[in-house]
């Protein structure tokens, strides 16, 4: 029972200590943003490489997901007569849910497992002690690019992601289920509100800082050689999509309590 | 915008004070202690070898010079400031005086040997032809000025080694630190890197703390001098060792030896006797 008892301190402690590790270099990497050094060159190249590099796959979740909804959603509307309003079905679901949801997901699982990988492979030879040695904060040099990259280009990507997503549920509607584009598109525009658009743009902001803060948090702290290495990118990843998914959900409470929808 | 020009200004010990200085330090990870009560100093210009089986903490000793790792208590004073309690941002400023060589280089590895020599230059702003000089300088002087575009992997374990000390030595630091430069390297490799090791310490005079397991490189050290005329190194009269080289043991966490080389190999303490044998 005592030893019970210990384990399950050691554990607490571990958390906590987890969490205050994971707060303090989030916030001094954002609290960086605003001291020279500026690294605005590593903040164009990260936004290369994150934002550039995953369009091909927003591109691509984006037009089957919206494909997928107006395939399933129109069968289920056509029983009660309202096949007409699938192009506002898509719409809304692709702008206020699965647009932000499923890019994240997808730049969690590119760019997270990235972060916690390279940072990682830097921490364990030695790489980053090198850079603070040489004078260099890694959290300025490092970390506040990927977090600013992350957040501006993931806004982008889930635009990218809604557009595409809202055309692949125009492409299903016209050529497979023989729908009219106009009507398609006419419900889609009628039916979204400036809170929906806000809710949709609301969320990348945050799941961005969620996926960059993680990966680059799991990377910084990564003992343990190359074993060490693969174990950060795994949790990088799982953390990352389940703070998403539990994120995005406080997020839409909040949002449906503020504007009713 | 260099960073001299933002860094705030280091006090200037006076002379003959010690570069680094250890106070009563101690430190432990995950309640294991590994360091206890360490005290020593290095001077000017002196040479200290940090020696001592596999394990023992030479590493994180060193990392505790260069405010890498913050002690649990004691304190440690590098020229005259004590950087176990300066904040990170002043710790850049003195790690400007201080040339560190890792274990195994810590290389940046996505950076050319020309990008990771010249790095503190290049993080200062200083103009593109300054910094080529200055690296080809330092490359020189660790006779690898051919391989100035290369990537780190594209080297032999040994030119690594050889390339960080350039990378260490390019600003002509006051204090060079060493982390084990000639481990895991064949004895010829290992015997140019000590004759590298010997040569800014006997032509520049830099205070060094060198962290090593090698024996026969730490005696190599202790009893040759390096020959200017003649680019390498030749052995000292026999029973002469250097006088600016000394010895630091550590055994099980703590300090059991510190003291010239005369006085380690005639110790008479079981543990010394059977570690130098």
């Amino acid at each position: 029972m005592t030893q019970a008892l210990a384990t399950l301190d050691r554990a607490a402690k571990k958390g906590v200590s987890a969490v205050q590790q994971y707060a303090l270099i989030s916030g001094r990497a954002l609290s960086n943003l605003f001291r020279r050094p500026f690294y605005g060159a590593d903040i164009i190249t990260q936004a290369d490489i994150i934002g550039v590099g995953s369009i091909p796959i927003v591109i691509l979740t984006g037009f089957f997901t919206g494909g997928v909804l107006a395939l399933q959603s129109a069968s289920t509307l056509a029983q009660f007569g309202a096949a007409a309003v699938t192009g506002q079905l898509v719409a809304l679901s692709m702008i206020k849910e699965l647009g932000p949801v499923l890019t994240s997901l997808m730049v969690s699982g590119r760019n997270a497992s990235g972060m916690a990988s390279e940072l990682g492979s830097m921490m364990v030879t030695e790489q980053i002690d090198a850079m603070r040695a040489l004078g260099t904060d890694p959290l300025k040099k490092l970390v506040m690019p990927r977090i600013t990259a992350t957040i501006i280009m993931l806004f982008f990507l889930t635009i990218i992601s809604d557009a595409i997503g809202i055309m692949g549920g125009a492409a299903v509607s016209v050529f497979l289920l023989g729908q009219d584009g106009s009507q398609y598109f006419h419900t889609a525009y009628q039916s979204l509100r400036y809170p929906d658009i806000l809710q949709g743009l609301v969320k990348p902001l945050i799941f961005g800082l969620i996926i960059a803060t993680i990966g680059c948090y799991y990377g910084m702290t990564t003992r343990g050689g190359t074993q060490g290495v693969g174990r950060s990118t795994t949790q990088a990843v799982v953390v990352s999509s389940v703070l998403i998914i539990a994120s995005d959900f406080v997020i839409s409470r909040f949002m449906i309590g503020i504007f009713g929808r | 915008m260099s960073l001299a020009a933002v860094a705030p200004e280091l006090k200037q010990p006076s002379p003959g004070e010690p570069v680094v200085v250890f106070e009563n330090v101690t430190i432990g990870f995950e309640n294991k202690p590994v360091l206890n009560n360490i005290s020593f100093t290095v001077k000017p210009g002196e040479t200290r070898i940090l020696l001592g089986p596999a394990g023992v903490g030479k590493s994180v000793l060193l990392k505790m010079a260069d405010g890498l790792l913050r002690p649990d208590s004691g304190r440690i004073f590098v020229f005259g400031e004590e950087v176990s309690s300066m904040p990170e941002e002043d710790l850049f400023a003195l790690r400007a005086r201080i040339g560190i060589v890792f274990q195994e280089g810590a290389l940046f590895d996505s950076l050319t040997v020309r990008d990771n020599v010249g790095y503190r230059l290049m993080q200062e702003h200083l103009p593109d032809e300054e910094i080529d000089r200055r690296v080809i300088e330092a490359l020189r002087f660790v006779e690898l000025e051919h391989t100035l575009d290369k990537l780190p992997s594209e080297l032999s374990g040994g030119m690594r080694r050889r390339v960080a000390i350039a990378r260490a030595i390019i600003t002509k630091p006051d204090l060079i630190l060493y982390d084990s430069p000639t481990g895991g390297l064949d004895p010829i490799t290992s015997t140019t890197i000590i004759a590298l090791v010997m040569k800014q310490r006997d032509v520049y005079r830099t205070s060094s703390l060198l962290v090593t397991h090698r024996l026969q490189d730490a005696f190599v050290l202790a009893s040759h001098r390096f020959n200017r005329e003649a680019n390498a190194m030749e052995p000292l009269p026999e029973g002469h060792s250097d006088p600016q080289t000394s010895f630091l043991v550590l055994s099980e966490g703590r300090l059991v030896f510190d003291g010239s080389t005369h006085d380690l190999v005639h110790s008479d303490d079981p543990f010394l006797k059977e570690y130098l044998s």
